[in-house]
């Protein structure tokens, strides 16, 4: 969104580029808009000197960065670090690694402009042409841990839905075209995608970042890009196994309760908030109560059972 | 100069131009669509949204809109090459796969500039399917509304906004719901709206389009217990004939009647005849209030012209304290149905409910006008059915005629005969000068030593002189655009100090032939000007060129009205005005 | 055009809060801003008044309305529930504690309860990501959520 056009009451419509804010901005005159952080370099720049904040980074990117580090870490927050520092160190040395001792899955930079990195961009030093090269980008600052609890064809639809939510609605490729990307998205999460769907979501998602008017729209196809570039087996397995191996896509799983685990206390069914599960005529071996059982048809896959069930008899399948 | 190459064609430019312009004008047509520019006429809509135009700039990372880059020096540009291509079919694809498919229903078939692209560009099957935006359908007497065809073009939102600044449209939502509509999405008749119809006249699809009157007129001509007359505006002879493949700005005037009659109107008469009587009624109108002034005494001034009615509504909901500015006459098409009514019924034996007057208008805000129940006697309108040129240009083709055949034909008498003065009505500035014509000889008692005032002719949006009256100074200015208009009331408002005496308003694009009723020009300014010579190329051949000299006005004031702005024609030929503005009532 | 109508009080709070940025068509915004903070939301009538304070078309001001999420033309609740549904917010699983809020209170998203104690609403990102999954009652923030815990939140506000 252009600077300015809230400030001069009209609505947050992007205009055409050139010319620039510095030039003409905000009333048209020449307006310097920076992030905050931006602006917090620039005491220290001058308290301690440019040769003192160059000495720290990068050749190319100079000086630290701040980071919100988030997700499945155990270690969450805001982390200043020198440009530069690899994502491994991040990780493990200052978020303290993965939550639960589960596998590192990604890690999304950038916000939703961004991309996913995977295990083979850890030692990757991060500094600005890093991350674009790898497909992300430095963006908001943001940095998200995921594990192999997260569906990555689900990530990119969340993003997308942000993306549609955030969208002007000014040009096309961005109003229409972001849309159309997120709505393969939910045909692929919901199991009803085919491989076509994924070659419509590459030309798709490049047309857009070539086509569209302003930054929202020239990044926002880059979670579905980057996700497929290094996700493509996950995509692939939702279209044609009709599976999500993260058991996010609820469509593509069932609760099931195991009759010989179950002891028939019906808490699971208490809990339940469209009474799916009711009792079977079967007692297992060693249990007084017959076993429960989850109407599919009924159940919204809300997970509460799963939460209720003191003796691991639901999984999902 | 520039230099670049475009599509490896080295060319040569301005500075400034932008890469659309430079390819246009060394032969090659990048497709746009919501690009709208009229040449000189002070109306461009560039808001650089829906991504057609894109080329591709060797050296910038993403494809660039052709309609809002600049040429550089050195500049490498390719508009057709693989990825341009891909991308410029895949934005349409995108645009289709939100827009329904009931092209052949459509009001805007065979004038839709995305049926058009879609052609052009070869697209046989939309890849996308998905959602697709709906609204409510929304009228007024002159608009139709169906957003689900909307392309967020915002033609018309910069139409009604920065042109208009009737203020009736706004971009509205975000993302995939963003659509043009009015404050609430409510009603467009509940808004500010004044309905010119320029937002019809600027849309590329059918999500804005005319309400289509056809069928009651045909209706009417097929009861034969009805009389049915029909008055054509002076600026749909200079264009008609575009709708039947002729050149813009040929004059069919002749062969026009020659179709109405085979249509079936019983007679075929011309709004020009009442042009010619507004003038007599508005010309003496000014110089009562002038003379007025000149004896000190307080009077009204400037007089604004009447015969618009989007620029009638305009005032009526914006300056509501300035409702005695504009002149009382009735316009030329309520003129002539008050006539009709009154002094032809009889003439004709007929009653008035069973004379049926049609007229037939460059625009659509006189489908409006001719519904105000003041222009009505116990209902009855006085004109009973407005149609525009390109509902008649329909209704020709419907009866299995063609312009092009038909003979040349003169309108029926009494109300047929005009003068040039009349016909210049069409154009801005055209009131103006035949008002001059008439008033001039009129206040000084002399033959006026050059009938054409070149300082009212042409397409600037406001135009000013001062006319010497035989010694007295008179201040005139014209203007077209409701935003131009608004200027000059916000002048009265600060006490006029320019000192005008007499305004005209016309709210469309170079006065009526720019008007919203008129065959679709899409953006090319040049038709609008071929138009403009045929008005003022007709003006010059007519035999009378000055109201007050039209034999059958004179007959009429002589038989019927007595004088002008007599007691009979202020009861049949002027009007009043209401406030229709926005009031702000608190309750306890 | 329709005549605008609103209690004297109302018209005359927003009066003074357009006098309060020189009525100047550029702030309309910040006015917009201001009032829904008196009234809680800018329902229709609110509007018109606003447009004419700033002498702009109330179709301006509904294109601003009805653009930003930030401004409604609905009512909230006594107790305004956000969810946050940020990214780190959704990685820890918001979208769960969403369902929770939405069926303890038996709301759809975006509305409010039928006795008007509640409404929920999502948004994205309250700056507390070390915090996730993070929802926003009123003013108060409640951090590392999970949807049995929702009841009990809701219980304290009824």
């Amino acid at each position: 969104m252009p600077p300015g056009r809230e400030l001069e009451g009209q609505r947050g419509e992007p205009t055409l580029k050139p010319p620039f804010p510095a030039v003409s901005g905000y009333m048209g005159k020449p307006s310097n808009v920076n992030n905050v952080e931006t602006f917090a370099n620039v005491p220290v720049i001058i308290t301690k000197g440019a040769a003192w904040f160059s000495s720290i980074g990068t050749e190319k990117s100079k000086g630290t960065k701040v980071f919100a580090l988030a997700g499945q870490i155990n270690n969450v927050g805001l982390i200043e670090v020198p440009m530069g520092i690899t994502l491994r160190e991040i990780i493990y040395e200052i978020g303290g690694g993965i939550k639960n001792g589960r596998q590192f899955k990604a890690v999304q930079t950038g916000g939703p402009s961004g991309g996913c990195l995977t295990a083979k961009h850890l030692d990757t030093a991060i500094d600005y042409d890093s991350l674009v090269a790898a497909g992300s980008m430095m963006g908001s600052g943001g940095m998200v841990v995921m594990d192999e609890t997260s569906c990555m064809p689900a990530i990119a639809k969340f993003y997308l839905e942000f993306t549609c939510e955030e969208s002007c609605g000014k040009c096309s490729p961005c109003r229409i075209g972001n849309k159309r990307l997120c709505e393969i998205l939910e045909k692929i999460t919901d199991g009803r995608g085919t491989m076509e769907d994924l070659q419509e979501l590459r030309n798709l998602a490049a047309v857009i970042k070539d086509t569209a008017l302003c930054g929202l729209g020239q990044t926002s196809p880059n979670p579905v890009l980057s996700t497929l570039d290094n996700f493509w087996d996950e995509y692939v397995e939702h279209v044609v196994d009709k599976k999500c191996r993260a058991g996010v896509c609820k469509k593509l799983m069932s609760y099931v309760i195991d009759r010989e685990k179950c002891i028939g206390c019906g808490k699971c069914a208490k809990g339940c908030p469209v009474e799916a599960i009711s009792r079977t005529d079967y007692t297992a071996p060693g249990h007084k109560l017959a076993s429960m059982v989850i109407d599919s048809t009924k159940c919204i896959k809300c997970g509460a059972c799963i939460n209720n069930c003191k003796f691991g008899a639901i999984s999902i399948q | 100069m520039i230099n670049l190459t475009i599509d490896n064609k080295p060319i040569q430019v301005p500075e400034g131009t932008t890469i659309l312009k430079a390819a246009r004008m060394n032969g090659i047509d990048i497709p746009t669509l919501c690009h709208f520019e009229l040449d000189g006429m002070n109306f461009e809509n560039k808001p650089g949204g829906c991504r057609v135009c894109v080329v591709e700039v060797k050296g910038r990372r993403n494809l660039a809109p052709a309609c809002a880059t600049d040429v550089m020096e050195g500049m490498e540009v390719l508009t057709h090459s693989a990825r341009v291509i891909n991308a410029r079919k895949t934005v349409v694809e995108l645009i289709l796969s939100d827009h329904p498919n009931d092209c052949l229903q459509c009001e805007k078939n065979g004038d839709c500039e995305l049926q058009s692209l879609t052609k052009r560009l070869g697209i046989k099957e939309i890849p996308f399917k998905g959602e697709t935006s709906t609204y409510r359908k929304d009228s007024t007497l002159s608009v139709y509304r169906d957003m689900d065809k909307c392309v967020m073009c915002r033609r018309c939102e910069t139409m009604c906004n920065k042109f208009m600044t009737a203020g009736a449209l706004s971009g509205v939502n975000r993302g995939f719901q963003a659509v043009v509509a009015p404050a609430f999405e409510q009603n467009l008749g509940d808004s500010s709206c004044v309905n010119c119809g320029q937002c019809v006249q600027v849309c590329p699809v059918g999500a804005l389009t005319l309400v289509d009157d056809i069928a009651k007129v045909m209706n009417a001509i097929a009861d034969p217990t009805k009389k049915v007359v029909v008055q054509t505006a002076p600026a749909v002879r200079v264009a008609l004939g575009e709708e039947f493949g002729m050149k813009p700005g040929e004059i069919v005037t002749g062969k026009m009647a020659a179709a109405l009659r085979r249509l079936g109107f019983d007679q075929v008469y011309d709004t020009d005849w009442s042009a010619d009587l507004t003038i007599m009624e508005e010309g003496t109108e000014l110089l009562g209030r002038l003379k007025k002034a000149l004896a000190g005494e307080p009077v009204k001034l400037p007089m604004f012209t009447s015969c618009c009615p989007a620029w009638v509504t305009f005032y009526e909901k914006n300056f509501p304290d300035l409702l005695e500015y504009p002149s009382t006459a009735k316009s030329p098409q309520g003129m002539f149905g008050a006539v009709a009514k009154n002094y032809l019924a009889p003439k004709l034996g007929v009653k008035r409910e069973d004379l049926v007057v049609v007229s037939i208008m460059p625009c659509l805000a006189k489908k409006s006008e001719r519904a105000r129940e003041e222009l009505a006697v116990n209902g009855d309108s006085d004109v009973n059915y407005t149609l525009s040129t390109r509902e008649l240009a329909h209704m020709i083709r419907q009866c299995n005629l063609d312009l092009n055949d038909m003979p040349e034909e003169d309108f029926d008498s009494p109300l047929g005969q005009s003068t040039g003065a009349a016909v210049i009505f069409g154009a801005t500035g055209g009131v103006m000068e035949a008002a001059l014509r008439t008033a001039y000889e009129v206040h000084t008692g002399k033959t006026l030593p050059k009938i054409d005032f070149m300082e009212t002719r042409g397409f600037d949006g406001v135009k000013e002189a001062t006319i010497d009256f035989d010694g007295f100074p008179l201040k005139i200015a014209v203007v077209y655009s409701l935003g131009n208009a608004r200027k000059m009331m916000e002048q009265v408002r600060q006490g006029n100090p320019n000192g005008y005496h007499f305004i005209e308003v016309m709210a469309c694009p170079g006065g009526c032939i720019g008007g919203a009723g008129q065959p679709y020009h899409h953006g090319n300014s040049d038709i609008i000007r071929k138009r403009m010579e045929a008005i003022y190329r007709e003006d010059a051949g007519k035999p009378i060129r000055k109201s007050h000299e039209n034999p059958e006005i004179l007959a009429i004031y002589k038989e019927y009205y007595g004088e002008p702005c007599g007691h009979l024609s202020h009861e049949q030929l002027h009007t009043h005005y209401f406030d229709k503005s926005d009031k702000l009532e608190a309750t306890k | 055009m329709a005549n605008i109508k609103l209690s004297e009080d109302k018209v005359n709070i927003i009066k003074e809060i357009a006098k309060s940025f020189g009525n100047r068509a550029g702030e309309v915004i910040n006015v917009l801003h201001q009032v829904q903070g008196k009234f809680g939301y800018l329902p229709a009538e609110v509007q018109e008044v606003v447009a004419h304070e700033l002498n702009i078309p109330v179709s301006r001001v509904y294109g601003i309305v009805s653009f930003y999420s930030f401004f409604t033309m609905e009512p909230k609740g006594e107790h305004p529930i956000d969810v946050c549904l940020g990214t780190a917010c959704y990685v820890r699983g918001a979208e769960k504690v969403l369902d929770a809020f939405a069926r303890e209170l038996n709301v759809q998203i975006g509305k409010c309860t039928a006795d008007g104690k509640f409404s929920l609403n999502t948004l994205r990102c309250v700056g507390a990501c070390g915090l996730a999954p993070v929802a926003m009652i009123g003013e108060k923030v409640y951090g590392r959520l999970t949807p049995d815990q929702v009841p009990a939140i809701i219980a304290e506000y009824k």
